[in-house]
């Protein structure tokens, strides 16, 4: 019968459209080209070390990435980020420095106090339903006054140190500072991986994935066959706090001190990542492998322009260049797959 | 009668926005409500599936004085309710679409993805709907098909009553008559249907009662024996107005 011919042959055309459509494909593409320049060009790159170099700064980048995507999916921005990844480790190592908490106790102070501002980005977004990007530019801006304002009134200085004579601080630098074994990769990568296996099982296989990709594809829509769409913004924007948290403790327990301005800049290259990795900026469309493969690029270019021995200047030339590359290509994935056929 | 309203009414702040209308609706019926823009439709579907609640008059559901309290109160009653561009989204595939708010779980919150897929398919199906791969997004579809996956949703999650608002004023002829014979389907399946239009050729051929709406208030109920398809549309029209335009409209 035509019909069922017909039929077969649509069904192969839409095979190729699945694998068209696929939000990381953008992102494999340009890591493999970023990783065949770089690999052919050094052979520091492409050793062990240099692996386990380049993909130190790629895990906490890809940690944030990761839940700014799952945010951008769900529709949000995050600027706050960033400097929430500082105020955490100003809590912890402030806490455990001058206060003489446990490190582990500082930890948590740090994670409630991420917590808070996450769910209060959450409920300001949701409750007046301004834009998240004003709302937590504000968040952004008055946690680095605070940052800096409550450094110097305690240290007197524009940064505190001396985590390493914090009692539990050992213990807790082995399970998120430290490096895995002599390998040189460092343990940062390992929760690099978990949150983005947790991510992108949440996103395809539980219910609450489904209500972040529909909160962030027409949330009047969700909401009206009865999505909790507040509760879902509110719940990302905690999960986005949360991460910076984990960040933040990584880096302080690596560096053991962390300055008053870590983290101011870095929100938008999570949103780069994010991007790069196939998110809309308009929402309801991404995935966090993509985010994750898009901080292994930033990573790479990082790194690789060191071993090259060029002038770094040259990294942000190329980071615009990705970005601009990849939103084109997401651009061209929406139309294709939002096109309607008559 | 699995829902009547009587004498119902709604007023916004001094504006009446609808006042003393009768309805009803039968399993297995169409009842579709015809007026002109600003005629109140949207106003009393709002009513019929708990987005407002009415100031004047009563609801009865199977029966019994009832006070929608809201969306989620009448859809738990079993009034569903398709939107014309609420439906669906856009970028999700037809399955994720198709069971959006009542996942099915398997144990720790897990989206059960094997039975959300397979079901969907077979729903579809049951409906008549030809849909090539429950995995394609929503966007891909035509907008005639995305009205009939969401009327088969309302179906599969036990509508008793499904209410559809304009669902074919957005669609050519033949797209048009595709939701119709969806309509007419879940009519044979039980259902209890009420269809706003104001496209008294879309009514006629699926209606089984009419209700007619002009500024706020009812023109009567009809049943389908009562009224011809063009006392019908000159009643929509307002008679009397349409002779005049056409009066003014003729060349000298």
């Amino acid at each position: 019968m035509s019909a069922v011919t017909a039929d077969e042959r649509l069904g192969e055309v839409g095979r190729v459209r699945r694998l068209l459509i696929r939000p990381e494909l953008g992102a494999v593409v340009g890591a493999i080209v970023v990783f065949s320049f770089f690999a052919s060009q050094s052979a520091v790159f492409r050793s062990v070390r240099g692996i386990a170099n380049w993909l130190d700064p790629a895990a906490t980048l890809g940690i944030m990435a990761v839940a700014i995507a799952l945010l951008m999916i769900g529709g949000e921005f995050d600027l706050s980020a960033g400097v929430m990844t500082g105020t955490t480790g100003l809590v912890l190592v402030t806490l455990a420095t001058r206060f003489g908490f446990n490190v582990w106790l500082a930890m948590l102070a740090g994670l409630v106090v991420a917590l808070a501002v996450g769910f209060a980005n959450g409920l300001i977004v949701t409750r007046t339903r301004l834009p998240s990007f004003i709302v937590t530019l504000g968040t952004f801006l008055m946690l680095q006054g605070i940052n800096l304002g409550v450094t110097k009134m305690i240290t007197g200085t524009v940064q505190v140190s001396g985590l390493r004579r914090a009692s539990g601080y050992e213990s807790a630098r082995t399970v998120f500072g430290g490096t895995i074994g002599d390998s040189g990769f460092r343990v940062a990568i390992l929760w690099w991986i978990l949150v983005t296996i947790v991510a992108t099982w949440v996103l395809m296989r539980t219910r609450a994935g489904n209500w972040i990709f529909a909160v962030g594809g027409n949330e009047q829509a969700a909401r009206a066959v009865g999505v909790p769409a507040a509760h879902t913004k509110i719940a990302l924007f905690v999960t986005t706090a949360c991460a910076a948290w984990l960040v933040g403790s990584i880096m302080a327990l690596r560096y053991t001190s962390v300055q008053a301005n870590a983290g101011i800049g870095q929100e938008f290259i999570y949103i780069i990542a994010a991007v790069i990795g196939g998110c809309l900026l308009t929402g309801g469309y991404g995935s966090a492998i993509g985010a994750s493969i898009g901080a292994v690029i930033f990573g790479m270019a990082d790194k690789g322009i060191v071993f090259l021995g060029w002038d770094a200047d040259w990294f942000m030339f190329f980071l615009g260049a990705m970005l601009l590359l990849a939103t084109l290509a997401n651009n061209m994935v929406r139309r294709y797959a939002e096109e309607v056929k008559h | 009668m699995i829902l009547e309203t009587r004498d119902i009414g709604k007023s916004f702040g001094s504006v009446l926005a609808l006042r003393n209308v009768s309805m009803g609706v039968t399993a297995g019926q169409v009842t579709c409500v015809l007026g002109d823009n600003g005629a109140g439709k949207s106003t009393l579907i709002k009513i019929l599936s708990g987005v407002h609640q009415h100031d004047s008059g009563i609801l009865l559901i199977d029966g019994r004085e009832t006070r929608l309290t809201s969306p989620r109160d009448a859809l738990d009653r079993g009034i569903a309710t398709v939107y014309q561009d609420l439906a669906m989204i856009p970028l999700m595939s037809v399955w994720r679409n198709f069971f959006l708010g009542s996942e099915p779980v398997k144990s720790l919150g897990r989206f059960d993805v094997a039975t959300a897929r397979s079901v969907a398919r077979e729903e579809l199906r049951a409906m008549g709907i030809d849909i090539r791969d429950v995995d394609q997004p929503v966007g891909t579809l035509s907008g005639g098909e995305r009205q009939s996956v969401a009327i088969a949703r309302a179906v599969h999650f036990g509508a008793r009553v499904l209410i559809l608002d304009e669902p074919t004023s957005a669609l050519g002829v033949k797209q048009a008559g595709v939701v119709l014979r969806y309509i007419a389907r879940a009519r044979d399946r039980g259902l209890g249907v009420v269809f706003i239009t104001h496209n008294p050729h879309h009514a006629y051929p699926v209606g089984d009662r009419f209700l007619l709406l002009n500024r706020g208030t009812s023109l009567g109920e009809y049943g389908k024996a009562d009224i011809s398809r063009q006392e019908l549309t000159s009643l929509m029209a307002g008679g009397a107005e349409l002779e005049q335009l056409e009066h003014e409209l003729t060349r000298e």
